[in-house]
């Protein structure tokens, strides 16, 4: 086998890794817009905010230090602690949950029966809300997130595919770090689809997602399903945060990567949790494969800054409703 | 089938031709006015549903009668009058608060979850029994397991009923129309409600339809015990089905009474009867 095809190969995997990361924040969209048909404009800035609020909490920050000091003449910055990944992450997790509730009581509440680009109107303009927020409550600063995953190439995949080739192939070069993402993707889809596949607050979920009069006919409290749809998001963006923040750092940038769920979610269909998972995939290797065999050699390398909005534009044409989404028929 | 006279307004129990014991008021209707706006849907009516009996609202198009519907199920809220169930007064409840009261109900346009299969549906059906908290779903522990698969029994009980075995897995939204009724059917009675409101059951119906779906709504009332309240359209469906009739025309009350009663008052025969039929 020429060496050529081994680095396909790799670029392959290596594609297969990076559609993990943005199935990763695909999910946190597709759960939102099931339950209550809205897009949720803020996904990535409550990635961004779940992450700061990790780090904040690790480093032992004082949140709204320089609203305190501004305001009483100090200088704090500090408790002069730091908290294990373990017990930040659980703190993080609450101030989710709190976030849920609140964005239920001071935004969802109101808007009940609007349109839905209403409703988008609205997560607009939390999205701007949670990042001046963030930035008040742990300073705009760039911060590093470690929380103990392994990063850096994988010797234990290199040595292990070191034999497929010959001399000059060394083994597949894997990031560490992209593979807990597979790892911890994986469970957490598998955890989410038993979740409302098989237990009765899941079947509220998907009751409240088709028809809310209906939902609300059997007994189902709109207000309480939304609150768990949003601590649930919440959570898949406090993941994706981490994931994303130990690739590459906690900083404004990483509300960013919500523009590379879009082709994601279009692709996957906006409905379908398997569909994020897939979409992801197809968009990570797609656009690895294409820069590898036609941007480089062809294109002057670069377009993976583009193709997977190309790509979402051609299935925008010819399947709107994307892989596995459900079929928009309209009765006449 | 030819029910015996017996006078409109009744306080108490009764018995029926066909030997039904009927209880007490389950719930009673009070002077309720309704309006929208400018528009009055509903003019001080009253009117009580006794427990274990099929009582029918009927009327013209525009009359009032969903409106009606939506009042007990509190979609709406009246604007005067009081609603007095099971004997006490009913404070003014959101919709899923009424769920768990035990009135359970069917839409006029099919309300299904569309996405979710014949079971998954029925299931919804049973949230209002199903109590386990949110950790222990989620770890799928001792007693949400169990409370899973005692429902799930419960919920095959009701398929077997309605004689949808056949169609269990399948999405709802590929079912046709008949079926799909049938289905928000069994979704309200795996409820086991105290008053199960059914909007238009035949509405958009063929005959062999209609057939089966007042053969069930008969079966209902007299396996579970149920007591009905229905919306009707098809008057000569309503007369062979239930106990008693409310008629309504523009938002009043100008008829109650036994089907026979009713057919003979000159109010009702003027407003609907004697236009449509005669």
């Amino acid at each position: 086998m020429p060496a050529e095809f081994y680095y396909g190969v790799e670029v392959f995997l290596n594609g297969l890794m990076a559609g993990v990361m943005y199935s990763l924040v695909a999910l946190g969209f597709v759960l939102i817009f099931k339950a209550s048909g809205i897009f949720n404009y803020a996904q990535g800035v409550m990635a961004l905010f779940a992450a700061m609020t990790l780090v904040g909490f690790q480093n032992g920050q004082i949140p709204f230090a320089h609203l305190i000091n501004a305001a009483l003449g100090t200088e704090v910055h500090h408790f002069g602690w730091t908290l294990p990944a373990f017990v930040a992450i659980i703190m993080t997790l609450g101030v989710m949950l709190i976030f849920a509730f609140l964005v239920e009581k001071f935004v969802l509440k109101h808007l009940v029966n609007q349109e839905p680009i209403i409703l988008f109107m609205a997560t607009i303009g939390l999205a701007y809300f949670m990042e001046g927020f963030g930035d008040l409550m742990w300073n705009s600063d760039v911060k590093r997130l470690d929380v103990g995953i392994p990063k850096g190439g994988n010797i234990w995949v290199e040595e292990s595919t070191a034999f497929l080739g010959g001399e000059d192939f060394y083994g597949f070069y894997l990031d560490s770090l992209d593979i807990s993402a597979a790892l911890i993707a994986a469970v957490l889809v598998g955890a989410l689809v038993a979740f409302s596949q098989y237990t009765k607050t899941g079947r509220a979920l998907r009751a409240v997602a088709d028809d809310h009069q209906a939902a609300l006919s059997v007994g189902i409290s709109l207000r309480t399903i939304w609150v768990i749809v949003w601590a649930i998001a919440g959570f898949v963006a406090l993941i994706a945060g981490i994931m994303w923040g130990s690739k590459s750092g906690v900083q404004f940038s990483l509300s960013l990567i919500a523009l590379k769920a879009l082709p994601v979610l279009i692709l996957g269909g906006f409905t379908s949790i398997p569909g994020a998972i897939i979409g992801g995939f197809i968009i990570g290797v797609g656009e690895k494969m294409f820069e590898f065999l036609i941007g480089v050699p062809f294109l002057g390398g670069a377009t993976e800054n583009w193709f997977a909005y190309v790509l979402a534009m051609v299935f925008l044409v010819f399947r709107p409703q994307g892989l596995f989404g459900e079929k928009i028929i309209e009765r006449v | 089938m030819s029910k015996q006279k017996a006078p409109s307004e009744r306080q108490n129990s009764y018995v029926t031709a066909d030997g039904r014991t009927i209880g007490p008021a389950v719930m009673e209707m009070k002077n309720i006015t309704l309006r929208f706006g400018g528009v009055i849907a509903i003019q001080g009516i009253s009117f009580d549903i006794h427990e274990g009996e099929i009582r029918a609202i009927i009327g013209p198009n525009g009359a009032g009668k969903s409106s009606m519907l939506n009042v007990i199920n509190g979609f709406y809220h009246p604007q005067e009058g009081k609603i007095i169930y099971k004997g006490e007064v009913r404070r003014p409840l959101k919709p899923f608060e009424i769920a768990h009261q035990g009135i359970a109900r069917t839409f006029q346009n099919i309300a299904l979850f569309k996405g979710m299969t014949t079971l998954d549906n029925i299931m919804t059906g049973r949230l209002t029994h199903m109590n386990t908290g949110m950790l222990s779903q989620a770890l799928w522990w001792g007693k949400a397991q169990r409370e899973e698969t005692e429902n799930r029994a419960f919920a095959e009980r009701i398929i077997d009923f309605l004689e949808i075995q056949s169609i269990r897995k399948v999405p709802v939204g590929r079912l046709p129309y008949g079926l799909q009724k049938r289905v928000e059917l069994g979704r309200a009675l795996a409820a086991e409600p105290s008053l199960l409101l059914l909007d238009e059951p035949m509405a958009g119906m063929n005959v062999e339809e209609k057939e089966d779906m007042s053969r069930f709504i008969l079966d209902v009332n007299e396996e579970f015990g149920t007591t009905i309240a229905l919306i009707e359209h098809d008057m000569s469906v309503v007369m062979d089905l239930a106990d008693r009739v409310v008629v309504m025309d523009y938002g009043k009350k100008i008829g109650d009474g036994t089907p026979d009663e009713v057919r003979k008052n000159q109010a009702v025969i003027d407003a609907y009867l004697g236009v449509s039929h005669d």
